[in-house]
């Protein structure tokens, strides 16, 4: 299915399509209300894109360096091409240590790969242990977004599957309630799970460490319990020094739910004594973004999800309408270049406004992306002037006076719209919006008369 | 030289030639109150956006090689709308042979508003226009090109289309609760996505209606005919007018 029939659907329940609007609503003022109080974000925001400006150029020179300073640190070091690299690698190690099950914190990555999927078809128990990500996992569903998994649904629906699953009392809604019996089913889970995979949201080359931001600490509980810890990094999340840090971290949060900062900032460096930990660097697709000019700044990405909170269209068609890993319009420059005809629809569900350019905390030009995508979707696919020629049928362009603009124009609309001024059937801009008034003359003609 | 004596090119978006004649007149009338001098070249045509915008910029290439030489001896081109000039500036496609003249184009091509603000160096306006207004501020004006500040970034309030309004006598400016969320239009968008272009249209109007707007204005006819569109199949009151037909009413 394509991007505007999931969107009507969605539309279709109308109290809580406005409410997903209102919600993620909620979100994007609190960013916009803390971003101003932070009188240098317009320059922090420079400086975060200039920083990966450096990352992109120089990308394999900070991976070897992060990898040598890694593997001083005792930390294994894989890397994987492609997705079943990645999950033959963690599986690999699940088996090497007899791991039956282990617990996960947040990471798009993994989702991603597919990886719950393929460790559970090995028989291994995956457990994400991130709250929303744990109820979208109950209901055997992806995340709609990617820092609030389970924005698309609401206590009631969390409640009915709590009941279901933990065996809280039916029609109790009370988030306190819900929080606790969550929290006392994945202690048991944390305590039984002797390897934890988690994120990264940030490598640092000069060191080799990593970092890992939550806010419910679900990574360190994980991470400090079991005996392995394996990280799942995009190849992109590198940053050169330490100090960057300081950066990224005062835009991530802020631009994520309008906090000052992650409640917990985790940095991993070494493996305590009598412990392992791995790091899985995944390629995935990335350098092969990062040879197309036009949409390498999507690399940039450190997955805040304002861009999402912002959209205007995302609000409003929610996450699963996009039908990829990442979905809004950060997603919709990412997906096409994984596999252009299935996300083609992406960049056209956009009114190109660019508040997602605007919101970015790392500057990438989204909407000026999609548009660059749209010019390469047309080519791989001529049937769309055709079907898009078939919408707008009867509608604005096709009104009779049409024929007066000459020349040029015509030649070139005729190309996109070639049955649009004769066609009649389905005149979509009508169904619920009126045509404008047909004036009696043009400007063209009236001037004609008054001012010559 | 001062600015109103130079010549200048009125630049009206196809959709507005042939739907809204009304605001064409009140842009070149409006200019002509303060003093320009003002000449319509009838050749022009469309800048091509709607092709671009739906992914065939690479078919307007001839479009964008007229569009040029009808308006490449100007000393400013001025247009009611900030989306079409948005277009010329940043996706037109780059024409070979052309460069000096493009380039000249993109710095003398200027949306109504700044045009009165930037290039004439207009405070305000003086005049009379009683009535309660909202303003729908067109994403690629807005965002394109920066005629207001955006809700999304840190920096100081401005707003030129507020600037050139704010002190008609009688006037009551309306803010918004979401002062620069987009309508839905989006050319092809509008049919492409229809349920959510519509949903967006409703949303907007519902802002507006709650803080009792009676005139809703903004620089992009594109915009406002979505919404008068969705306003009038559901039989909601509210007006619709350019920001040029508010100034030039409000002049005379």
């Amino acid at each position: 299915m394509s991007h505007p029939i999931q969107a009507a659907e969605f539309l279709q329940d109308q109290a809580k399509s406005k409410w997903h609007d209102e919600t993620l609503w909620f979100v994007r003022d609190k960013r916009d209300k803390i971003s101003k109080s932070v009188p240098e974000w317009e320059n922090l925001r420079d400086l975060a894109s200039q920083i990966k400006d450096n990352v992109l150029a120089n990308l394999g020179k900070y991976l070897e360096e992060f990898e040598k300073n890694a593997k001083a640190n005792n930390i294994h070091v894989h890397w994987a091409k492609d997705a079943e690299e990645h999950n033959r690698i963690v599986l690999g190690i699940l088996q090497e240590k007899r791991c039956k099950a282990i617990v996960k914190s947040k990471s798009i990555l993994t989702e991603e790969c597919h990886l719950n999927p393929y460790l559970e078809k090995n028989g291994v128990e995956v457990v994400d242990t991130d709250l929303g990500e744990r109820i979208v996992q109950f209901l055997n569903q992806a995340p709609s977004h990617i820092v609030l998994p389970a924005i698309h649904l609401k206590k009631k629906d969390i409640s009915e599957i709590f009941h279901e699953k933990l065996h809280t009392e039916k029609g109790n809604e009370d988030p306190d309630y819900l929080t606790h019996a969550a929290r006392i089913h994945l202690r048991e889970k944390f305590l039984s799970a002797k390897v934890a995979i988690t994120g990264v949201n940030f490598g640092v080359a000069e060191t080799g460490e990593f970092v890992v931001c939550t806010n419910e600490g679900n990574a360190d509980m994980g991470v400090h319990l079991a005996d392995v810890h394996i990280a799942c990094m995009g190849i992109e999340k590198i940053i050169p020094k330490r100090a960057h840090l300081g950066v990224f971290l005062r835009l991530l949060a802020r631009s994520a739910t309008g906090q000052s900062v992650t409640n917990y900032t985790s940095h991993f460096r070494s493996p305590s004594p009598g412990k392992e930990i791995h790091i899985v660097l995944v390629d995935n697709g990335r350098t092969a973004q990062l040879a197309r000019p036009k949409f390498k700044n999507s690399l940039k990405c450190i997955r805040c999800g304002a861009c999402m909170n912002t959209c205007p269209i995302y609000r409003r068609s929610g996450g699963f309408s996009y039908e990829s890993t990442v979905p809004g319009p950060i997603g919709s420059i990412l997906s096409p270049g994984i596999d252009l005809q299935k996300h083609s629809s992406l960049p056209f569900a956009s009114t190109l406004c660019g508040s997602c350019t605007d919101v970015c905390p790392v500057k990438i030009n989204i909407h000026e992306q999609l548009y660059e995508w749209r010019q390469e979707i047309t080519k791989a696919q001529p049937d769309r002037a055709k079907s898009l020629a078939m919408k707008i049928a009867n509608g604005v362009f096709a009104v009779p006076f049409a024929y007066n603009l000459s020349g040029n124009m015509m030649r070139g609309a005729l190309k996109i719209l070639p049955d649009s001024i004769t066609y009649s059937g389905l005149n979509t801009w009508g169904k619920q919006r009126d045509l404008p008034e047909l004036p009696k003359e043009s400007f063209k003609d009236w001037y004609k008369k008054n001012r010559k | 030289m001062p600015e109103n004596k130079k010549h200048i090119a009125l630049f009206i978006p196809c959709y507005v030639d042939q739907f809204y004649p009304k605001v064409a007149i009140a842009t070149l009338e409006l200019l002509e109150k303060l003093g320009c001098q003002v000449t319509y070249p009838m050749g022009q045509t469309c800048c091509g956006q709607p092709m671009a915008n739906a992914g065939y910029e690479r078919d307007t290439v001839a479009t964008t090689k007229h569009f040029i030489r009808i308006f490449k001896d100007f000393d400013y081109v001025v247009a009611p709308s900030g989306s079409c000039v948005l277009h010329v500036k940043e996706h037109a496609p780059a024409i070979a042979g052309m460069e000096k003249e493009q380039s000249e184009l993109h710095d003398k091509i200027f949306e109504l508003t700044e045009f009165l603000t930037d290039v004439l160096k207009i405070e305000n306006i003086k005049g009379s226009f009683p009535h309660r207004v909202g303003y729908h501020a067109s994403c690629h004006g807005q965002r394109g090109l920066r005629l207001s500040a955006s809700s999304e970034l840190n920096q100081t309030p401005f707003n030129k289309a507020k600037q050139l309004m704010v002190n008609l006598e009688g006037l009551e400016w309306v803010e918004l609760k979401r002062k620069d969320e987009c309508c839905g239009f989006g050319g092809t968008f509008a049919v492409s996505e229809e349920a959510l272009s519509i949903q967006m249209g409703k949303d907007r109007l519902a802002d507006h209606q709650a803080q009792q707007v009676e005139i809703l204005t903004g620089g992009d006819m594109s915009c406002i005919m979505h919404l008068q569109g969705i306003a009038k199949r559901n039989g909601n009151p509210i007006q619709f007018k350019h920001i040029a037909e508010i100034l030039n009413e409000a002049i005379s």
